[in-house]
C-alpha cells in the first residue's frame, strides 16, 4: 500500500455563497497556512452579493431564520473536533455552538420584546414592528476567533440583515472553516460573506461604501482607524457599533443590545373605528 | 488598384437586383472561424483599463447609450422621465455627458419629441413589428412612416429572419431598400436578432445583406430573445463594417443590444471596437449600446471615479 498524497487545503474568501480566491491573487502566511488576503475590490463585491440576498433574507419568515441558525448550529456541532483541531479551545467551541441556538431563538420573539402596540391618544391602532436594517459591515474581535466572529454575524443576521465580516487577521483559520459550515446550513449565499486579510485594506472601503447601511467596529483595536471608520460611516449615515473594549468577556450573556443596534422601527398607525 | 475597386463598388451596388447573385456573394463571403472568434473576443475581454483612461471610456460609453424601454406597460409619464435622464443622467453633476439617444415604440414618440426637442439626444423608435417582424410589409413601412413623421430621427428595423433563414435573401433585403426609403432623412438601424440566426456565418451574412441594402447601423437584437448581444458576434459584425467600408468606402455603425449591464461589458466592446475597426469607430455617430440598466452602472462608476465613494444602486433613477 503505498503512501497517499497529501491533501492540502486552500482557505479561501466567502463571497455570495461560494468560495472564490481574492481577486487580486494574493495570500498572506499565516497560522503555518496560505490564506486569501483580500482586496478592496472582493469588499465590493461582496457589498454586491449582501444585497443581492437582503430581498430573500429580510422577506423569509422569522420562523424560518431561526431554523436556519439552528441549522448552524447542528453543523457546527459535527464539526467540534476540526475547530479544535484548528486550535480552537474545544470550550470556545461549546460556547460558539451554544451562541447560534440562543440567538435562533431570539428570531420570532424578538419582534415581540422589541415591538409591539402602542397606546396613542386616538382612534387608531398603532404598531411598532422592528425591521432589519440591510447590508452590515462587521468587523470581528481579533480574539476569540471564533466565538467573536460567531458573537457579531449571528445577532446582525438574525434579525434579517445581512453582512460582510472581515474575520481575524492574526487566526483566519476558524473564520474560513465556519464559512464552511454557514455553507452546509441551508444559510442562502450572500447573507454571510467572510474577507480575510488586513483590517486597514477592506474595513474602510466598507465604511465608506454608500450601499452599507452600518458597520460593526467591534474588533478595531487602533483608536485613530476607528475614528476614519466612522468619518466614513458619517457619509450616508451608517449605523455604528464602538469598539468593544480590549477586557470584553465573549463567554458573558451577551443581552439583546447587538440585535437592536441593527434594526430599524417600523410605526403603523391604522384607524380603528369610532 | 483604382479601377478594381471602382469596378467592385458598382459590382456591390448591382447585388441586390438578383436573387442568384446575391445568393452567390452571401454564400460567397468567408466562413467565420468560430473558435478563433471566441478566444479573440475573450482574449480583448482581459485588457484593464483604469483610471484617467476608464474615465474616457465611461464617459464615451454614457454618449454611446440608446437609453431604452420597450414595454407593453410603458407610458407617457414614465418615456417623459426617461427621456429627461437621457438628457441628465447624473443631475448631481452637470459635467455628466447626456445619452445618444432614447429608444421607445413609435406610439410613444410624441411623448418623447416634446423632451427631447433641440437637445442633441437623438430619438429612436422601433418599427417594423418590433419584435418580430412578422407583419405584411404595407404595415411595416406604415409603421415606420408613423414614427418619422411623429418624431424619431433613427428607426431601429427588424429584418425578416422568417425569410432569411429561409433563404429568400432578396426578399430581406427589398425590405430593408422599402424601410430605408420610408425613414427619408432618419438614420436605418437594423436589427439583425442574431440570437435567431444560429451561425456566426449566418451573422456575417446578414450584416452584408444589411449593409448592401443601405443600413445606416447593423444592431445584433432586439432584447426580446433569451441570446442577446455577445463579444464574439459583434466581432463578427465589427469586422463585416470593416470590410464593407473597405470595398466601397461607406461606413456603417454598429449598436450592440441587450444584456450589457455592466461597466466592465461596455468596456470590453469599446477595446474590442478600437482593436478591430480603429478610432473611427469610437463614436456615438458609429457605435452604440442599446441598454436600459447599463447608464446605472456607468453612473456608478463615474461617481466612484469623481468622488472616491461607492454610491449604491439606490442613489440612482430606476428607469
Amino acid at each position: 500500500m503505498s503512501e497517499r498524497v497529501a491533501v492540502r487545503k486552500t482557505y479561501k474568501l466567502f463571497i455570495g455563497g461560494k468560495f472564490p480566491r481574492s481577486e487580486s491573487g494574493r495570500s498572506y502566511l499565516v497560522q503555518d497556512t496560505n490564506v486569501s488576503l483580500a482586496s478592496r475590490k472582493d469588499a465590493r463585491d461582496a457589498v454586491v452579493a449582501a444585497r443581492a440576498a437582503v430581498p430573500g433574507w429580510a422577506g423569509a419568515t422569522a420562523y424560518n431564520r431561526g431554523q436556519i441558525l439552528y441549522r448552524v448550529a447542528e453543523m457546527l456541532e459535527g464539526r467540534r473536533e476540526q475547530f479544535v483541531a484548528l486550535g480552537v479551545p474545544a470550550d470556545e467551541v461549546d460556547a460558539a455552538i451554544d451562541r447560534w441556538v440562543w440567538y435562533a431563538g431570539w428570531s420570532d420573539k424578538l419582534p415581540q420584546v422589541y415591538g409591539g402596540a402602542n397606546p396613542v391618544a386616538g382612534p387608531y391602532f398603532n404598531l411598532s414592528a422592528p425591521e432589519p436594517t440591510g447590508v452590515v459591515a462587521v468587523v470581528a474581535p481579533q480574539s476569540p476567533a471564533l466565538l467573536g466572529l460567531v458573537s457579531v454575524v449571528a445577532p446582525a443576521i438574525v434579525t434579517g440583515n445581512t453582512v460582510v465580516a472581515a474575520a481575524s487577521p492574526s487566526a483566519p483559520l476558524a473564520a474560513v472553516t465556519l464559512a464552511e459550515v454557514l455553507a452546509t446550513s441551508d444559510l442562502p449565499g450572500g447573507v454571510v460573506n467572510i474577507l480575510t486579510g488586513r483590517i486597514t485594506e477592506t474595513v474602510p472601503t466598507l465604511a465608506n461604501h454608500l450601499d452599507v447601511n452600518a458597520i460593526d467596529l467591534t474588533g478595531v483595536t487602533d483608536a485613530d482607524l476607528a475614528t476614519d471608520l466612522e468619518v466614513g460611516a458619517a457619509q450616508n449615515l451608517k449605523r455604528v457599533l464602538r469598539p468593544a473594549p480590549a477586557d470584553h468577556d465573549w463567554f458573558a450573556d451577551p443581552g439583546i443590545t447587538r440585535m437592536t443596534a441593527l434594526l430599524e422601527t417600523k410605526t403603523v398607525w391604522h384607524p380603528k373605528g369610532t | 488598384m483604382t479601377a478594381t475597386a471602382t469596378s467592385a463598388r458598382s459590382d456591390l451596388s448591382e447585388l441586390g437586383r438578383s436573387e442568384t447573385a446575391l445568393r452567390t456573394f452571401l454564400h460567397g463571403l468567408p466562413g467565420v472561424d468560430q473558435v478563433g472568434a471566441e478566444q479573440r473576443a475573450a482574449q480583448l475581454g482581459t485588457r484593464s483599463i483604469k483610471t484617467t483612461a476608464k474615465a474616457q471610456a465611461i464617459d464615451l460609453a454614457i454618449r454611446m447609450v440608446d437609453l431604452t424601454t420597450l414595454e407593453g406597460a410603458d407610458t407617457p409619464g414614465k418615456v417623459r422621465a426617461l427621456a429627461a435622464k437621457a438628457l441628465r443622467p447624473d443631475p448631481a453633476d452637470p459635467s455628466c455627458p447626456h445619452v445618444g439617444a432614447v429608444c421607445v415604440y413609435p406610439a410613444m414618440v410624441p411623448h418623447v419629441a416634446e423632451v427631447l426637442r433641440g437637445s442633441g439626444v437623438h430619438l429612436a423608435s422601433v418599427a417594423t413589428a418590433f419584435p418580430s417582424g412578422q407583419a405584411p410589409l404595407e404595415i411595416k413601412l406604415a409603421d415606420t412612416r408613423a414614427a418619422v413623421e411623429a418624431g424619431a430621427d433613427e428607426i431601429d428595423m427588424v429584418i425578416n429572419r422568417g425569410a432569411f433563414l429561409a433563404g429568400r435573401y432578396s426578399e430581406v433585403h427589398d425590405e430593408i431598400v422599402a424601410t430605408k426609403d420610408a425613414c427619408g432623412d432618419a438614420h436605418l438601424k437594423v436589427i439583425l436578432e442574431t440570437g435567431e440566426l444560429a451561425t456566426y456565418d449566418n451573422v456575417r451574412r446578414a450584416s452584408w445583406l444589411a449593409m448592401l441594402a443601405g443600413g445606416d447601423f447593423i444592431k445584433t437584437s432586439t432584447g426580446k430573445v433569451p441570446v442577446a448581444a455577445t463579444l464574439p458576434v459583434t466581432l463578427v459584425m465589427l469586422e463585416a463594417v470593416r470590410d464593407f467600408r473597405a470595398a466601397t468606402g461607406r461606413q456603417v455603425g454598429v449598436k450592440p443590444a441587450g444584456g450589457i449591464k455592466t461597466t466592465k461589458d461596455a468596456i470590453k466592446y469599446l477595446v474590442m471596437v478600437n482593436e478591430t475597426v480603429g478610432a473611427d469607430w469610437l463614436d456615438p455617430d458609429w457605435f452604440r449600446f442599446g441598454a436600459s440598466s447599463l447608464l446605472n452602472d456607468l453612473l456608478m462608476q463615474r461617481t466612484k471615479l469623481t468622488t472616491g465613494v461607492y454610491p449604491g444602486p439606490d442613489y440612482f433613477t430606476l428607469d
